[in-house]
Order: C-alpha cells, then structure tokens, then sequence
C-alpha cells in the first residue's frame, strides 16, 4: 500500500459509534472494551448520578427555607444529605473525570489504541454498575437509607438501624471500580506511549491523570479495609471502634481520612489536568511552566497524603498531632499556588479566543482560588477549631470540588464532547446557563461560608433565628444554580442529538485527540504516531 | 457579627483576618491579572503569541513568597491553638456529659444543671465526655470546640470576656435531634456569679418535700426530655404527657404483647432500656441510665403527676 492509500484509509476509517462488534444496541455498549465507549458508559452512568445528587442537594435546601419542619422529618433530612454526600463523592466526582475523560483521551493523548487492559476497565465499569445497584438496594430495602453522614462515624453508624452495612458494602465495591481504573492508567502510561512520547512530552492531563491513579492504587485499600470493619463490627459484633467493646472511634477516623482527604486531590487533580489543555489552547500558545504544573501534581498527590488528620483537630487525637498535621497541611498550597500562576502566566503575549470551555477555565479558577485560600483558614488550627464542622467547611469543600473539579469537568464537555460526539453545542445557551450558574453558585456557597464562621454548624435539620436570612439568601442561590446547571445538560444533550457536525478541530488544538478524525476511529490511530515535541506547541505567527 | 466573648476570639479572629487579607490580596491580585490578561491578549488585539515556555526566577518568586506567607499563617493558628490547649492552674473544672440529645454540666460542689453559668474573666476548664455516639461541644461565641467522644476524656478551657447569654451547639452529627442538642452559657459578673454558686449547694436531687417536683428536675438533668416530651409533641420517643396508665403495645425478646404503664414497667424500662421496646418506636435505642432507686422513685411521681 502506498502512503497515499494509508491516508485514505484514515481518512474513510469508521467513527467508534458507527462500528459493528460482536454486538449491537445496548449490547454493543455495555460489552464493548473500546476506551472510548466506556468513557461514554461512565459519563451517562455519572450524569444520571450527578441529577439525583443535584435533586438532593436542592430539596435540602428547601427544607431550610423556613425554620422547623418545611417538607420533611429530620430523619429525613439527614438519609437525604448522607445520600447527597455518598452520590456525589462516590458516584459522581471519583470516578467522574478519570471514568469519563479519562478513559476517552488518556490513550488518544499518549497514542495508543486503548488502555493497557481493555477487560479490566470494562470490569471497572460493571463494578461500578455493582456498586450502584447494591447503593439503590440499600436505599429501598430493610430499614432504608443510613442516616450516618458520608463519613459514617463510628459509634453512630454501628448503632444506628439503617442501611448501613449495605450502603458500606456498596461503597466498597466501588473502590474496587477505583482501584481497577487506577492500576490500568498507570500502566498505560507506563506501557503504551507512542514512539518518542517522553514523560516531559505528555499533555498535562495525563500528568494529572497519573499521579490520581498512584492515589487510587494507594489509598483506596485503606478505606476498603476500614469499611469493612465496620461491617464486621456491626455483623459479628467485634469491638474495632465501638468503645462499647473497647475499640476506638478516633481510630475509625484516621483510617476513614488517611483515605478520603487523599481522595479530595484524587477528584480535583484531574479538573486541574483538564484547566492545564482547555488554557492553552485557548490562549493558542505553549503553556507556561510546563514542568512545574507537571511535578506540582505528583507534589499535590505526594504532600496530600500526610495531612489527614487536619479533619480532626477537635477530635481529641493529640494536640501535637494536630499541630504536625497543620503544618504539613500548608505544604499542599504551595504546588497548587505555583500551578494558579503557571495558569495565569500562560494568558500573557497569548492570542485568547474566548469559547465556552475557556470561560469554564476562567469560572474553575475563580472558584478555586476562593476555595484553596478558604483553605488556609481550615488549614490554620485555632482557626479550624472554631470553624469545624459549621457552614464554612461545608461552603469550603463545594468550592473547591463542585466549583474547582466539576466546573472543569463541565468546561471539559463542551471541550471534548465535539471530539466524543462529532457535534457542536449551542453557544449562546451554553453561555446562559454558565451565567446562572455562576450567581447562583456563589450566592449559595460563599453564603454558607459567611453562616459557618457565625457559627452555623453543619448537618442541621433545623437553624437558630440568627441564620435566617443568610438561608434564604442561599436557598434562592440554589435555584440559580440548579436552572443552571439543568440548562447546561440540556444545551449538552441537544448538542449530542441535534449539534452541528463538528470539525475535527474546531478550537485548534495542538495535542494529539485533535489529529485524529471526529469522532475518532475504533482503534484511534492506523499508524501510531511518532512525537517529536512537547505537547503545546502553537506557531507563534497566527494563520 | 458574632459577638467575640472569651479571650479566644481575638486570637481566632486576628489570625482568620490575616489569611483573609492575604487572600483577598492574591485574590484580587490574581483574578485583575487574569481579566487584563484576557482583554489585552484577546485575539484581535494580538494576533502574534510569545511561546515563553517558563521563567525560573518567577517560578522561584512565586514558590518562596506563598511558602513564606503560609508558615506565618501557621504560626498564627499554632500559637491560638497552643493556647487554647494549655489550662491554667486555677481554672474552674466543669464536667459537660454530652448524650442524645441534651448536655448535662456538673459543678465540683455536686450541682448538675442543662445549661451552663459561668463566671467573668475565670477560667473554666470543661471536662468533656459522652454516654453514647460522638458529640461536639461547640460555643461560636467564644471559638471553642471539642468533640465528646464515648469511652475518651477531653476537654477544653477558655475565659469568658462578656457578660451575656451564648449558644452552646452540638457539631458532631449524632441523629435525628441533633440540630436541637442546644443548650446557652450565661456569663455573670463574679459577684453575682458566687451568690447563685453558694445557692446550688442547697439543691437537692431526691428526697425533697415535693417528689413529682424532684423528679421534672430529673428528666431533664438526665436528658430524657431530648427524645420524650413532657407536654405531648410527638418526637423520636413516646410522650410523658399521659404515660402512666396508659396501655402500651409493646415487643419483648420480638413478641408483641400488651402492658400497662406501672411503677414496675418505669423501672424496668429505666434499668433495662433494651428489654421492653414501645410498638412503632423499636428501633430508638435509650441510653442505660445510672439512677438510684429514690431518683426512679422521684421520676414515677413525676409521671403520675403529668397527666
């Protein structure tokens, strides 16, 4: 064949939608081991999630418009943020970016045909459908729904009646969704980069998407391990952390964090990787600092696992621990700081075309640095001790993971989704919706951190008089929020159904999904790539 | 603003406003830049882009200035929180017992009472436990927090700088009346604070002339109205109001069977909450209580009484 038949060849290769396998229908998507269409299995599976999770969140607001009893019983509303916290975390943003984003263009981006384990990752997937099916079993069987919070505390969730033991076992095997997705980037990584491919040469995201997998290997046991203990001691009645039966509950609780604060790197590390191409590209130059966001990112994943125990200041873990625990806590700001400006840095001489996913880059920066510098306070322990377990934390943590990670996230689909689904979304609506979402996010967060350092603690069915306004204020915000964010899926799915036929290149990007046909071919490239340069590189003269 | 009330606020509040400021610096700093930036390199104003890959000595400015800021935020938290670790030698110890959902404070002379009164400008150090799950002793006002936690002893300590009264909150999630876990601390001058102290001795918890009276003390002392009320609003557990006498539908060892509200029934149900449960209530578990028998004496009187 000469070159020229190659090219042809390229150029008529099928699109991985339209491609017959084994099976076809739904057959063909919840059998198929093509990265790609697990990538889009994972998205469907967690926007389905992330609406429950927003209706949640939204009725829980509701229920804090007036005092008292507004729509539901306390017990209730305690099910209801328990659930809210276990979707979002564990259905929704862990598996959210890698799942999806990840699967997609982790191999199109190294230049590989597929990940180095094309069954495991369909494994990953069905563990993940295990997980939820035994999550919804949980929630209408037996006494229904735990009540325990996300974190479930020992004693109380050995105590209480509810489904905890089910909702554990639910969030167990969705570790090993984790795990299984982890293990398969890493060798990926290690195993399958095209010919010239360096470490230095990869695309930011990859850089954040690998040092997430070491976390999801690494820490993701140890709350496996942890959750299963407490099905132990709640089945066969072994006293680990019940003091009832001489276990420890602060034990429970540094076991519980020596994962999950991990865990909160693990889910905003790959918004980050997506800020670190969505930047560039828009700026249509080469980002600055590339080996300084690339490091920072095994720095954050590094320095991220030594600090759990700034969760429990008050807890009555030793004052010297806490002390310790503050001040490595510190040392996380510092890659993260060096990234902020690495980021800003790269706007400067740049040629910025401002589209949708660069607004998201813009609005996930905004909120990030609200929620990293919020940061620092919980960081600084006289102050965490007085704001702790209030409305501050709870305003915190949505900055940076809903506003930070999610909002990368939803500036990634309409980023990529052209290059998933061959179809241009709807500009002017998807810029409405990002406008909503902005005045509604802050109006709800930023008054959640105002409530918290007056005193307003969190998981409260009902409020003292003195938090009224301040929870009309943020209940009103929520609606902002939630029309946004709605409007956002629609103008999404609209684009997918409806969109125009998108370009194979349509923002002019530089790294290696955009080389490829839209949407992509089975096997992505006929001829893997040779790489011969770092991954930005924009010609300085505009065509 | 929240009314800063203990020696602690000022700490607090000095190194919350010394982040804030720096942070409203970088903030502003970061998020001006990054508009301008836009703006001026918008593509129709600048069509021609500098690849500049990187610049070490910015990279080193922007690693040393923030690790700088940040240990001096450090030292700010450590030195407030080194504080609030270290009691003073005459300071007042208080014993708080946290359980679902009330707070009981004891005084060293024996008086227990659910909300708690304290002295000016004395420290009051608060022995902290729990009966049952992990509860958080939370007071906004004076920036005070630690978690009670079962089969553990904490405490914290501050020195109350206004007179007023202050919210006391739980802040460690612990079930359905968690939000309503509150109680106050009232701040009075010294003075007056040693004539209400030398009144409490008086106080008797049994045997008094009016038993019935002794025992609405009690209920509440020990909690129990957290889960029971005394004037028939529904909550997680049944009313006293009405109780005895009545006939209950009840499970013991699975069985369902009928009983009458007695002096028998009470007691049992006070020494072994877990024998007999209440149809449509089996699943709230009561904690075991340590009363004496003249203290149950006094709680059934009170019950008789509430009709």
């Amino acid at each position: 064949m000469s070159r020229h038949a190659v090219a042809d060849a390229v150029r008529t290769q099928e699109s991985y939608l339209d491609v017959k396998g084994r099976y076809s229908g739904l057959f063909g998507w919840i059998f198929s081991v093509d990265h790609k269409r697990i990538g889009l299995l994972y998205l469907g599976s967690v926007f389905l999630f992330f609406i429950v999770g927003i209706f949640l969140g939204l009725f829980m607001r509701l229920e804090q418009l007036t005092m008292g009893e507004t729509l539901m019983t306390a017990n209730m509303y305690n099910r209801l943020f328990t659930l809210h916290g276990v979707i979002m975390i564990f259905f929704f943003i862990i598996p959210g970016i890698a799942g999806t984003m990840g699967n997609f263009f982790l191999p199109i981006q190294i230049g590989a045909k597929d990940v180095f384990f094309p069954r495991l990752n369909l494994l990953s997937w069905w563990l993940y459908l295990a997980g939820a099916v035994l999550a919804l079993f949980a929630i209408f069987s037996g006494e229904g729904m735990a009540d325990t919070g996300w974190t479930f505390y020992v004693p109380y969730s050995v105590q209480t009646g509810t489904n905890v033991t089910l909702a554990l076992f639910a969030a167990f095997i969705l570790g090993f969704s984790s795990i299984l997705t982890g293990l398969n980037f890493i060798a990926t990584v290690h195993r399958l980069r095209a010919p010239g491919m360096t470490f230095h040469r990869m695309p930011l995201f990859i850089w954040s998407l690998y040092s997430t997998a070491w976390i999801q290997v690494l820490a993701t046991p140890v709350v496996g391990i942890t959750l299963l203990l407490v099905i132990l001691e709640r089945t066969l009645g072994i006293g680990i952390f019940n003091p009832a039966m001489g276990g420890d509950p602060i034990l429970f609780q540094h076991l519980f964090w020596i994962y999950s604060h991990p865990a909160v790197y693990l889910m905003v590390l790959p918004g980050m990787g997506i800020v670190s191409e969505i930047i560039p590209t828009f700026c249509r130059r080469i980002i600055f600092g590339y080996k300084a966001i690339a490091w920072s990112s095994v720095g954050i994943a590094g320095v991220g696992t030594l600090v759990w125990g700034h969760h429990m200041y008050v807890s009555g873990q030793s004052s010297t621990a806490s002390i310790v625990f503050s001040f490595l806590t510190f040392f996380v700001a510092i890659p993260t700081a060096i990234k902020v400006f690495n980021w800003v840095a790269t706007m400067y001489k740049a040629s910025i075309k401002v589209e949708v996913p660069f607004l998201y880059a813009l609005a996930f920066l905004f909120h990030f640095l609200i929620g990293g510098l919020t940061g620092l306070m919980n960081a600084a322990i006289s102050v965490d001790v007085h704001v702790h377990d209030t409305y501050f934390i709870v305003g915190h943590f949505h900055y940076t993971m809903f506003g930070g990670s999610v909002f990368a996230l939803f500036g990634a689909l309409y980023y990529w989704g052209p290059k998933m689904w061959g179809k241009m979304y709807h500009k002017k609506s998807a810029v409405v919706a990002l406008v909503l979402q902005l005045i509604g996010f802050n109006m709800l967060y930023l008054t959640m951190m105002y409530m918290g350092y007056q005193g307003m603690p969190r998981r409260y069915y009902d409020h003292l008089p003195q938090f009224h306004d301040a929870h009309l204020v943020a209940t009103v915000g929520s609606w902002f929020l939630v029309t946004g964010l709605l409007m956002m899926i629609g103008t999404l799915i609209h684009s997918i159904f409806k969109g125009e036929k998108a370009p194979q290149n349509p923002w002019g990007g530089t790294t290696l999904e955009w080389q490829v046909p839209t949407p992509p071919p089975l096997e992505n490239f006929d001829v893997v790539p040779t790489i011969t340069s770092g991954p930005y590189n924009h010609k300085e003269e505009a065509e | 603003m929240l009314s800063g009330a203990s020696s602690f606020a000022s700490l607090v509040d000095d190194a919350f406003f010394f982040i804030l400021v720096v942070s409203i610096i970088f903030f502003v700093g970061i998020v001006a830049t990054m508009i301008y930036f836009v703006v001026r390199y918008h593509h129709t104003r600048n069509k021609k882009v500098k690849n500049i890959e990187g610049n070490l000595t910015l990279e080193i400015v922007w690693t040393v200035i923030p690790t700088l800021l940040v240990m001096g935020m450090f030292y700010y938290g450590f030195i407030g929180y080194s504080d609030m670790r270290n009691v003073p030698d005459d300071a007042m110890k208080i014993k708080v017992t946290a359980r679902k959902w009330s707070w009981t404070f004891t005084y060293p002379n024996g008086y227990q009472a659910t909300a708690l009164t304290v002295p000016q400008g004395k420290a009051i150090k608060a022995e902290i436990e729990s009966e049952d799950v992990i509860h958080s002793f939370y007071i906004p006002a004076f920036r005070v927090k630690q978690d009670a936690v079962p089969g553990r002893d904490t405490y914290l300590w501050f020195r109350a700088t206004e007179m007023g009264k202050f919210d006391i909150l739980c802040t460690e999630f612990c079930g359905d009346r968690h939000a309503y876990m509150l109680s106050s601390v009232d701040v009075l001058p010294q003075e007056q604070f040693d004539r209400w102290y030398a009144n409490t001795g008086k106080q008797e918890i049994s045997g008094g002339a009016d038993l019935s009276k002794t025992g609405e003390k009690l209920v509440t002392l020990k909690g129990c109205i957290a889960c029971h009320s005394i004037d028939g609003t529904p909550r997680v557990s049944p009313t006293f109001k009405g109780l005895y006498g009545k006939t209950e539908t009840i499970y013991t060892d699975g069985k369902e069977r009928q009983v009458r509200v007695d002096e028998a029934y009470i007691s049992k149900s006070i020494k072994e909450p877990a024998a007999d449960k209440v149809k449509g209530f089996e699943n709230i578990p009561m904690p075991q209580q340590d009363l004496s028998d003249d203290e149950i004496e006094a709680i059934i009187a009170y019950l008789k009484s509430n009709k």
